[in-house]
């Protein structure tokens, strides 16, 4: 298919309809809105479910209920949206149905603001909701990213019967940029549906979607099937990219998402300068890559994490490289997205001290 | 030897977790009947929610999906745009659905989901050990409203018919009760109806079930169905609210009276 120039929401919106997925429920919010202003128009037209739901708590458990059908579903929402979200997220992880939840973050806490920031980093990766469960969360750099790890999404989601996060910034929204619609994933070979999915109990033995265990056993028992699920994604399912690492740098940065694009600006224009430093992005932010940092940052010595944020995954980073290095933190916080320049001097000032 | 009275095969042999005197068990039993006489069950998918029902799945052959307090009618949402084949209701109690829910309840019927509600209205919240709700009477002792329900702090109980009436789409809202043999067939018919506008792809469509709670209000289960028709009836009048057939019936605040042919 051939490039096509798109704000990255709406490209987000085409991602899943590309996909195979038909049924998108969602609730207004800046920085995503535009989301759902392209999917009342697009949906439609291929035949799909648009719906404007009442409120974020009842989108999310519009998507329980079609995920629990065994149908691909997503919604979209920007940060106190996804705090309302996160109840039905906690169910449907319980419940193991597969699901997607775009987070195109904005700065927080609270009403916060409407300008991208990377502030929702813990509620992504450590919960958000109630209860031991986990997402598997993925952070797009650029919008053909969004594209890929939208399309990805689905077949992980369905792969692993939980659901996935789309972790992008209001960057990565709001930002037009060319895009190209590759073939999705396949869905053949996923786990067969008619064990769980709600779809009448017709030659078989009813299907229950709940996430109700009474019996502390029967609880335990299914948090180990969780466990299992996310053991086995720290072997399957880490995912990285790695920037001017061969050229022996003095410091090695880790940033995600729009951040680690700012970054590899600075990279860039040090390098001119005669300095060498290497960026470790991490895609996927849960699991997250922490034996691949720690053998880099083993090596270089020096690491930085930044971040739009006042400093979160700063933490993962610091437990991976372990405690005998110091890792450093520069972030901006608020919806300020850093310039490069700001970055090298940033950079610059880790690699003197 | 003809068989006169058996479980509806759309129901599991199970007993049921009810308290005696609970009416749950007649309600549980007239949607199993109104499923079993539509043949619908294998297509049927239950949305069970928080409260004394939460169980509710044990007692049917049918697939279930247990949602987050007072979410019911949003994942019926959900399951039924996704799959519109299906038969998709919900079974929600008042505190589920009147008091946490509200707001998913309003919505659906307001968009006109084509999906069925059966609302079970005991003035009580039952699982959590008895404590008000927003349809507890006025006076009504509860293990939170210790001195009664005084309407200047706590408001008045909220009619549910009445206020999802006020809506401007179409939908079939009724409420009966089975604390009467009578009664309780004449519920069964509006159950059934329900699921017959849904099957026709018609309309939003609800029904209100009064219910006793005689563990937490105190009594026996016969002194129940005493108080039941005492305090509640006045209260909340039985009959058709809304009816998309029948424009004339209902003002959406004063039911129209049962007639005989609406029990035949």
């Amino acid at each position: 298919m051939a490039k096509k120039l798109m704000k990255g929401n709406e490209a987000i919106g085409e991602a899943a309809i590309q996909a195979g997925c038909r049924n998108y429920f969602a609730y207004p919010i800046t920085p995503q809105s535009e989301v759902a202003e392209y999917l009342s128009r697009r949906m439609p037209e291929v035949l799909g479910n648009f719906v404007q739901a009442e409120s974020e708590l009842g989108a999310a458990n519009m998507v329980f209920g079609a995920a629990a059908t065994g149908e691909l579903v997503f919604t979209t929402s920007s940060s106190p949206g996804i705090s309302l979200m996160a109840e039905a997220i906690s169910y449907i992880a319980g419940a193991q149905l597969p699901a997607v939840f775009v987070n195109i973050v904005r700065g927080g806490p609270g009403l916060g603001g409407i300008l991208p920031a990377q502030s929702d980093y813990f509620q992504a990766t450590k919960g958000g909701g109630h209860g031991d469960y986990r997402l598997l969360v993925l952070a797009p750099a650029t919008v053909q990213e969004a594209v890929d790890l939208m399309m990805l999404s689905f077949q992980l989601a369905n792969k692993y019967r939980n659901p996935v996060m789309i972790l992008g910034d209001g960057m990565i929204g709001q930002m037009m940029e060319p895009v190209e619609f590759d073939p999705p994933p396949p869905m053949h070979g996923l786990p067969p549906k008619d064990t769980w999915a709600t779809t009448g109990a017709k030659g078989r033995k009813r299907n229950i979607a709940h996430s109700l265990f009474l019996d502390p056993e029967a609880l335990e028992n299914n948090n180990h099937v969780l466990a299992a699920k996310y053991e086995q994604w720290q072997k399957d399912e880490i995912r990285y990219a790695t920037y001017n690492l061969d050229n022996n740098p003095k410091l090695l940065v880790v940033a995600y998402g729009t951040m680690a694009r700012i970054c590899s600006t600075a990279i860039d224009e040090l390098k001119q300068q005669g300095v060498e430093v290497g960026l470790f992005r991490p895609i996927s932010l849960y699991p997250f890559p922490s034996a691949a940092i720690c053998e880099c940052a083993r090596k270089i010595g020096k690491v930085i994490s930044i971040e739009m944020s006042m400093g979160q995954m700063v933490e993962d980073v610091q437990a991976a490289v372990g405690h005998d290095i110091h890792v450093d933190f520069f972030g901006r916080a608020g919806g300020i997205v850093p310039s490069p320049d700001e970055v090298v001097q940033a950079l610059k000032a880790r690699l003197q001290a | 030897m003809t068989t006169l009275f058996a479980r509806p095969e759309s129901m599991s042999e199970r007993i049921t977790h009810y308290c005696p005197g609970c009416t749950h068990g007649v309600i549980h039993r007239l949607v199993g009947e109104a499923i079993d006489e539509l043949g619908i069950a294998d297509r049927s998918v239950g949305i069970a929610p928080v409260g004394c029902s939460v169980l509710i799945y044990n007692y049917y052959n049918i697939d279930f999906q247990e949602a987050p307090h007072g979410r019911a009618p949003a994942l019926a949402t959900g399951a039924k745009r996704a799959r519109p084949d299906l038969i998709v209701f919900t079974y929600q109690g008042d505190g589920d659905l009147a008091s946490i829910g509200t707001n998913e309840i309003i919505h659906a019927a307001n968009r006109g989901e084509k999906i069925t509600t059966v609302f079970v209205n005991n003035a009580i919240y039952g699982m959590t050990g008895g404590q008000m709700a927003p349809t507890s009477m006025p006076g009504q002792v509860t293990t939170t409203s210790p001195r009664g329900r005084d309407p200047a702090l706590a408001g008045f109980p909220m009619r549910m018919c009445e206020m999802l009436s006020t809506l401007r789409t179409p939908a079939y809202i009724v409420r009966g009760s089975v604390h009467t043999p009578q009664l309780a067939v004449q519920t069964k018919q509006a159950i059934r109806r329900a699921f017959e506008l849904q099957m026709e792809k018609r309309c939003f469509t609800f029904v209100e079930v009064l219910s006793t709670c005689p563990t937490n209000w105190g009594m026996t289960p016969t002194k129940s169905l005493r108080w039941l028709q005492d305090n509640m009836l006045p209260y909340y009048p039985l009959g058709v609210f809304k009816d998309p057939d029948q424009q004339e019936r209902g003002d959406g605040q004063v039911p129209t009276p049962w007639r005989d042919s609406d029990a035949k």
